[in-house]
């Protein structure tokens, strides 16, 4: 057999594993076998867990050998962002003061991932507790985009993004909550799609902001990620937020790619000005192509996006200084006693672990959160973000009348460069201008390579959003314009980027 | 809008609980004006009369039967813990020595 296992789509594996032609032993190894070859270049992994994947592909195995009822995807391996409580597996979220912590329990989607028989390839790299945009600030060193090693896999679900897009994974697991899913699929040539919140358990997934996380797929094509999709999805009780209500259709929606009729709204805040050339010029292609396959384009205008950017870095920090207090130093993580201090209290050595354990953005976030929460000037900055959300969502409402689903680049560049915007962060939070309005309402979004830009060669993404619960709609556009754009390409993008094996020794 | 000064990063840090060091307090002065400077946009919205909004769908109590069933052993509970005694978790005192 020629295909390389590595390189197959999950699809594709599922049909190789189903025909008996190939066992999910050899698919994982292979997969792991990639890892050792190019991780030490990629950085993807935090934790790579080798003899847990392989028990968890032979148990596939016998499986379907015992005829027992499968999902497609089972024994296709998956990657896990290291924000999800794995159950034996170290759980760090990038973060010094959870280093080496082992989670005595599975988060639900990590247990929906284990009971259909994906083995966990391991745990990938993020920005710690998922704050940046470039993997950068994860305690452990950033993670390297496949396309150029010397600029970011976008952030913070950076770890997920590379390990898809080197050929570790075939599928990963991405939190998202104000792009973490989508703008590292944009910036690395990949898929990557934030279900409706509470489409998916957030039971096990570290909290960051909790009206805004959501954990869903990624994948180097649409009907991958709708498979992961369909998977993870549905409804938790162990969630006080799980929507109670089927997964979505996105797995037909994905094969069928229909458009025809569909009517797509460009949204005017979210192009043009502010957007890279390149970008821009990916995006409007990529709408001609929607528009060849049927659909209908609309303007509209959702005029309070302008502020989105400042009311989400105000309702994240409040929401985040409030989760992360349970960083205390008392039950589990890091420990730090102060130095100098004889017989120091609780409170003294929690300040001295959180000082000790948490990173610079961290901090800032924490500090601007207990600002924007403190008495005086709540009504100032939490509260008037409130209310900017709820203008956001009413924009969206609006939009939705006039159009079935609405579109936009993913991030307004293609990847920088490391440590180009490490010292100004907000300069930091402008590649999430585009992403973070569907979090703040809640609404899903996917994002698809729409190219490479003309100025860099470096891939572009395209961002479609749906009304709540709507999700198989992005699924259907995505997949049309992947097929159109991949017969224009003559090949799936990620066949241009380069092979890493040259950099790897 | 009130500027914040080096105090006040430092108090913030202490409701906070995170022991700053005389340096980051410095960075994080200039660092966190830029960025009030940026958020606080959100005052010039048309934002009156506006009702909040704090999350992204409407919010029902859940509850379940009270019946007994699977949960963490001690050993699972305090097996991430610094240090534990007795089968609880084990803290530096709690209360001041006066």
């Amino acid at each position: 057999m020629t295909t390389d296992l590595t390189r197959a789509t999950a699809a594709e594996l599922a049909d190789l594993l189903g025909a008996g032609s190939v066992s999910s032993r050899e698919v994982t190894r292979a997969l792991l076998d990639r890892t050792a070859a190019v991780d030490g270049a990629v950085h993807s992994y935090l934790h790579v867990d080798e003899a847990g994947a392989l028990a968890a592909a032979d148990a596939a195995d016998r499986a379907r050998a015992a005829g027992e009822p499968l999902h497609a995807l089972a024994g296709v391996p998956v990657a896990v962002k290291d924000v999800m409580a794995t159950r034996g597996l170290p759980t760090t979220c990038g973060s010094r003061i959870l280093q080496g912590w082992v989670p005595p329990y599975d988060a639900t989607l990590v247990r929906r991932l284990r009971e259909a028989h994906l083995p966990l390839l391991g745990k990938t790299n993020m920005d710690e507790f998922a704050m940046g945009s470039s993997t950068e600030h994860s305690a452990y060193g950033p993670s390297r985009n496949p396309w150029d090693l010397e600029r970011i896999p976008g952030g913070s679900g950076g770890g997920s993004s590379s390990a898809v897009a080197s050929f570790q994974a075939p599928l990963a697991i991405g939190t998202d909550t104000g792009g973490s899913i989508r703008q590292p699929a944009a910036v690395t040539g990949t898929v990557g799609a934030k279900p409706t919140y509470g489409g998916v358990s957030r039971y096990g997934l570290v909290a960051l902001a909790s009206s805004l996380d959501q954990a869903g797929p990624c994948s180097r094509t649409v009907l991958d990620s709708a498979l992961l999709h369909e998977v993870i999805g549905g409804h938790d009780p162990l969630d006080s937020t799980s929507v109670d209500a089927p997964v979505p259709p996105v797995v037909e929606a994905a094969r069928r790619a229909d458009v025809a009729g569909l009517r797509i709204g460009i949204v005017r805040e979210l192009t043009g000005e502010g957007f890279q050339p390149g970008v821009q010029a990916r995006f409007d292609e990529a709408v001609q192509h929607l528009v060849d396959a049927g659909a209908e384009v609309v303007e509209v205008s959702c005029p309070s996006f302008t502020y989105a950017l400042a009311a989400y870095y105000l309702i994240l920090p409040s929401e985040a200084s409030s989760n992360l207090a349970r960083f205390d130093a008392m039950r589990y993580g890091l420990r730090v006693t102060p130095e100098g201090v004889a017989a120091p209290s609780a409170e003294q050595v929690m300040a001295a672990t959180r000082d000790a354990g948490f990173g610079d953005e961290v901090k800032r976030r924490i500090i601007l959160g207990t600002y924007a929460l403190s008495s005086g000037y709540y009504d100032a900055y939490y509260g008037s973000a409130q209310k900017v959300r709820r203008l956001i969502a009413d924009d969206f409402d609006r939009a939705f009348e006039a159009a079935d689903v609405l579109v936009s680049p993913t991030a307004p560049t293609t990847a920088f460069r490391l440590g180009d915007k490490l010292e100004d962060p907000m300069a930091m939070y402008l590649n999430d201008i585009a992403t973070i309005p569907a979090n703040l309402a809640g609404i899903p979004g996917l994002s698809v390579p729409s190219g490479l830009a003309d100025e860099d060669g470096l891939p572009a993404g395209f961002q479609v959003l749906a009304p709540a619960m709507a999700d198989d709609r992005l699924y259907a556009v995505g997949a049309a314009l992947e097929a159109r754009l991949t017969a224009a390409w003559g090949g799936p993008l990620l066949d241009r980027a380069p092979d890493l094996s040259e950099v790897t020794r | 809008m009130a500027d914040l000064t080096r105090d006040d990063v430092a108090h913030l840090a202490g409701l906070a609980r995170i022991d700053l060091s005389d340096a980051e307090l410095d960075r994080m002065v200039g660092e966190l004006g830029v960025i009030l400077e940026a958020v606080a946009t959100v005052q010039q919205a048309p934002i009156t009369d506006v009702e909040p909004m704090s999350h992204p769908m409407p919010i029902v109590n859940v509850t379940r039967p009270d019946v007994v069933r699977d949960c963490l052993t001690p050993q699972e509970a305090l097996a991430g813990a610094p240090e534990s005694e007795q089968q609880r978790f084990s803290v530096p005192r709690i209360l001041d020595e006066e």
